[in-house]
């Protein structure tokens, strides 16, 4: 927060610290965007910017959303997106071997990436209706396992494994801090232990394909495992100090395949080495941190709740795409947010933190009476 | 148990711990990767860097330069010319008659070469370059270049082409080079090297033998390429490494001139220093001009040598075998010496032998002749009866002390060695007993006796030295030490006499040195090729060429002092004094008088019209008129 005489009153009111930590992170994107179109602003770092400065925008106009709104527009927003998915089914525009898209005139939508925001606010909206002594209750438990199953079954067959698991991540963290009984994650996490050799046999060809890759990444290295292969390459050349920005090889030559969307950490890792690599990480960790802090000064159970799981759809982003990046993961086709080139992860990330912002203005504004 | 009732206050804490755990997970997920990363870009560095580099570079062999072969005084015999050259790459080809027609038109090649081209085309496999055209006039690769977009499996490059300054003369010592055939390039296991344009390697002679030290290793363009295999930049080269260079024992002029002297008869000179055994000359005439080798042989030029009765595909030096006639005598007498004959007992020569029921004729009737004068004037009813009377087994080692029969370790790969028989060896070869008529045979160098011009001149060395003379033909390898020979000093002392007797007063007395002080010391010989009837023996120009005898000459020079050993085999070439011998003498003239030698040359050429090149480019003309061809182009 600055506090100045020439800055007005509403300007000086919104979180700076994020909002730079925000830029840096997706300026340092468009650099590395620059680069993968081989010293070029076309055609990803116009584009780019265009989008990330409507986003930006967007999620700070946002932030002035009263905890009333969310809380009420929670099960509407939920609504909506649950209809789009299964309108997704339906009407689906196919890409990629997916349906994941909606094609609503001149904007195509991508529903299953509102359904992350979207099934926080309404998972945190329903345990806060729940009252406390019920939370243990199978009450508590089956219609959060409904609202969350329904859309992560819809979003699995688009097929779509990458969103499918963070929905649910994101969902359960949710049930976890609201106090749900421990068997309740201990118990799946056991059953799906047992249940993933046949939910293997049940994948898609590429999807199991991946999973084979992942686990045996040297089978196939000019096959599927050439992705993880390429990427490790990439990561593993750069070094400490990288090798200069534009002087990538893996990128630049087009060995690191998709090297400006989910694999733009290796790109970027390449020419800025482990340096680069760790302030980026660390940079996302301040964010996720500033939203975890605003979940503990939160003052109502929803917010609580809410900002906690919308700093988590930011960490499961984060995380997973690193993990998959750098082959500790199978590749799911999740992309790195605010650096990949894309709108459907920039516009998540901005929904998430423009309803961060919104909940840590009322913290400031009515809570403590500044 | 009781109902726990949870209340609100009970939940803030559940909250604030699941909230730390949750927070621990989540930093401890940062550290991992923080940590991954680590590993891959630290500990993993060196790997990662060499795999990104072996990405990004790639090499595009460059072949290296063939190393040159050199004679004994560093003059060169086969080096590298830097020429343009065109060839076409199968796989690439979209409409190959078109683009053959095309490069016809704009290179103007003879309907030969488009034969050729198109004939290699259908037999190429893919993978193996056809070659249009070596030594590329400039015009003509610039025509091409400016074409190429057009021209779809057309590649015109610079390269190096070989070049042998002695063309044909040499042929038969270097062989020749070419691209390498699907058969070869299996064989290397699929070396790169041997698939790129104008890569050659060696197909005959030393050029193959010497293959390994002749090519090199390979260098290459270093480019930087995309994973699409787009070139994008070039990088620094890696040097290829020449090959060696290879020095021969040879004196080029001398081996030249020899091989120019041999004239239009077919025939093989060796001469050999005596002191190292090194071989100073080695042509086999009429012989294949490796410069047109090693641009692609067309279809005609093939068919033309092949058909040649003089056998230009052939080292007659190493390859053929002839009965040494009486070249062998001057061993023979050695051999008797040895077994006790007396060389001053007399045998009358009536120019007939009678042995059972068959006659072996002498060339004329000698009269009582010994030792000397049997050598001097080639009498063969003395070596018929001496011989008979000590007995083959005495004989056989003699001779083969001297050279004949004896495998040299030359890098030539189709040498024969010949044979010097005895009773066992016929029991073995032959299955029956050694008779009579067999050591008459072989005490005049007919029969089963087989040796090759090289044997021939070992044994003028080691009758001029008294010692074991190794030939040796490759400069570094190690001279062999010369071990004496098992013979007797004042024997050898005579058949030296005789031996320069032959030349002084005896049947090549025609065939004196044209030097004051410098006497030859030799022998003659004819071998009978065919049985002629005694009334056409000398009469040459009744019989056709192939039925004439061989003619033979071996020598020595200086006969008091030698220094160096001749010798020739003259296949079909009549009496040995007639061709042999003047071809040796002039051969050795021009060691110790070059002036002398080239006037002698140029007399000789002028009788037979013209030189060697004119001759050859004379005998093509004809060849193709007289297989309803035109006229050749001239190469480029």
């Amino acid at each position: 927060m600055i506090t100045s005489a020439i800055i007005p009153r509403p300007l000086a009111k919104l979180p700076w610290r994020l909002i730079f930590i925000v830029l840096g992170i997706a300026g340092f994107g468009l650099i590395v965007l620059y680069s993968a179109a081989g010293g070029s602003i076309r055609p990803w770092a116009v584009k780019q910017a265009i989008v990330f400065v409507g986003f930006l925008a967007i999620a700070i106009g946002m932030s002035w959303m009263k905890e009333s709104t969310i809380k009420a527009i929670a099960f509407p927003l939920y609504g909506v997106t649950l209809v789009m998915l299964i309108g997704v089914e339906g009407l689906g525009f196919v890409s990629k071997g997916a349906r994941r898209w909606l094609d609503l005139g001149p904007i195509r939508l991508q529903p299953s990436e509102f359904m992350k925001p979207a099934i926080v606010l309404t998972l945190a909206r329903f345990y806060e209706l729940v009252p406390a002594a019920e939370i243990r209750k199978w009450r508590a438990i089956w219609p959060a396992l409904a609202l969350l199953g329904v859309p992560a079954v819809l979003i699995l067959v688009q097929p779509d494994l990458g969103t499918c698991i963070m929905v649910v991540l994101c969902g359960v963290t949710v049930m976890f801090l609201a106090g749900l009984p421990w068997w309740i994650f201990v118990g799946p996490l056991a059953a799906v232990g047992v249940a993933a050799p046949i939910v293997y046999s049940m994948m898609h060809g590429y999807q199991r394909k991946r999973i084979d890759v992942f686990l045996d990444p040297e089978g196939d290295p000019l096959g599927a495992g050439y992705h993880i292969a390429q990427s490790k390459i990439a990561i593993g050349s750069g070094g400490i100090w990288g090798k200069g920005f534009l002087h990538g090889s893996q990128s630049h030559l087009q060995y690191l395949p998709e090297g400006h969307t989910d694999f733009v950490f290796a790109t970027m890792a390449e020419e800025w080495g482990l340096v680069g690599g760790v302030i980026l990480i660390c940079a996302f960790g301040a964010v996720i941190n500033w939203g975890m802090r605003v979940s503990q000064n939160a003052r109502t159970r929803f917010g609580q709740l809410a900002a906690a799981g919308l700093s988590a759809t930011i960490f499961f982003y984060v995380s997973i795409n690193l993990l998959m990046v750098m082959g500790l993961a199978p590749v799911v086709g999740v992309p790195l947010p605010l650096v990949s080139f894309g709108g459907s992860a920039v516009m998540t990330i901005m929904l998430c933190l423009g309803l961060l912002m919104a909940l840590e203005r009322q913290q400031r504004t009515v809570s403590r009476l500044i | 148990m009781k109902h726990v009732r949870i209340t609100t206050a009970h939940q803030s804490i559940t909250f604030s711990r699941r909230m730390m755990l949750l927070g621990g997970a989540q930093a401890a997920v940062g550290g991992l990767l923080i940590g991954r990363m680590g590993w891959l870009a630290i500990a993993q560095n060196q790997k990662y860097q060499l795999l990104s580099e072996s990405n990004r570079v790639q090499l595009i062999p460059v072949p290296p330069r063939r190393g040159w072969i050199i004679d004994r005084n560093g003059k060169p015999i086969a080096i590298n010319k830097a020429s343009f050259r065109v060839d076409l790459i199968p796989q690439q080809i979209v409409n190959g008659p078109q683009v053959i027609s095309e490069l016809q038109r704009l290179m103007n090649l003879p309907p030969d070469e488009v034969d050729r081209i198109t004939r290699e085309l259908a037999a190429s496999r893919g993978f193996q370059p056809v070659s249009v055209a070596d030594n590329v006039p400039y015009e003509y690769y610039a025509a091409i270049t400016v074409r190429l977009p057009d021209l779809p499996g057309v590649a015109a490059s610079r390269g190096f082409t070989r070049f042998y300054p002695g063309g044909s003369t040499v042929g038969q010592l270097v062989g020749y080079v070419g691209a390498a055939s699907a058969a070869e390039y299996e064989k290397e296991n699929k070396n790169p090297l041997l698939l790129i344009p104008g890569v050659k390697i060696g197909k005959e002679g030393l050029e193959k033998a010497l293959e390994s030290t002749l090519r090199g290793e390979p260098g290459g363009q270093r480019v930087e390429v995309t994973a699409r295999g787009k070139l994008v930049k070039e990088l620094d080269p890696k040097p290829d490494r020449s090959g060696g260079t290879v020095q021969l024992t040879i004196d080029s002029e001398l081996h030249e001139y020899a091989a120019r002297r041999i004239g239009d008869q077919s025939a093989a000179v060796v001469v050999i220093d005596v002191a190292s055994g090194d071989i100073l000359a080695m042509p086999s005439m009429p012989s294949f001009d490796p410069n047109n080798f090693s641009d692609g042989i067309s279809g005609n030029e093939w068919k033309q040598l092949s058909g040649d009765d003089h056998l230009p595909l052939v080292d007659k030096a190493l390859e053929s075998l002839y009965p040494s006639g009486s070249t062998i005598k001057p061993s023979m007498a050695m051999a008797l010496l040895n077994a006790g004959v007396d060389r001053r007992q007399k045998v009358n020569c009536t120019g007939a032998f009678q042995l059972g029921n068959h006659t072996f004729h002498c060339d004329k009737r000698h009269g009582p002749v010994d030792m000397d004068a049997a050598v001097v004037h080639s009498c063969d009813v003395y070596f018929y009866s001496m011989c008979l009377r000590v007995g083959a087994e005495k004989l056989s080692p003699m001779i083969r002390s001297m050279g004949f029969g004896e495998k040299f370790d030359l890098p030539f790969d189709n040498q024969r060695y010949g044979t010097v028989p005895d009773p066992d060896w016929m029991m073995r070869k032959y299955h029956r007993k050694w008779q009579g008529y067999d050591t008459v045979n072989m005490s005049i160098g007919q029969g089963m006796v087989l040796i090759n011009p090289l044997q021939l001149a070992v044994m003028a060395s080691r009758l001029a030295t008294g010692k074991r003379v190794v030939p040796r033909l490759l400069k570094n390898t190690p001279v062999v030490p010369q071990t004496q020979l098992a013979v007797d000093q004042d024997h050898l002392d005579f058949i030296r006499k005789a031996m320069w007797g032959v030349v002084d007063h005896g049947t090549a007395a025609g065939a004196k040195l044209p030097l004051d002080g410098i006497q030859m010391a030799g022998k003659t010989g004819t071998a009978q090729t065919h049985n002629l009837a005694a009334h056409e023996r000398g009469d040459y120009t009744s019989a056709t060429w192939k039925l004439r005898d061989h003619s033979l000459f071996m020598a020595f020079v200086p006969f008091d002092n030698p220094r160096y050993a001749a010798a020739t085999i003259v296949e079909h070439g009549g009496f040995g004094a007639a061709v042999a011998a003047p071809l040796i003498r002039d051969t050795l003239t021009f060691l110790y008088d070059k002036p002398k030698a080239i006037a002698a040359l140029q007399t000789f050429e002028q009788a037979l019209g013209g030189t060697l090149e004119e001759r050859l480019a004379r005998k093509t003309g004809a060849w193709r008129s007289a297989n309803g061809l035109p006229p050749a182009a001239s190469k480029a």
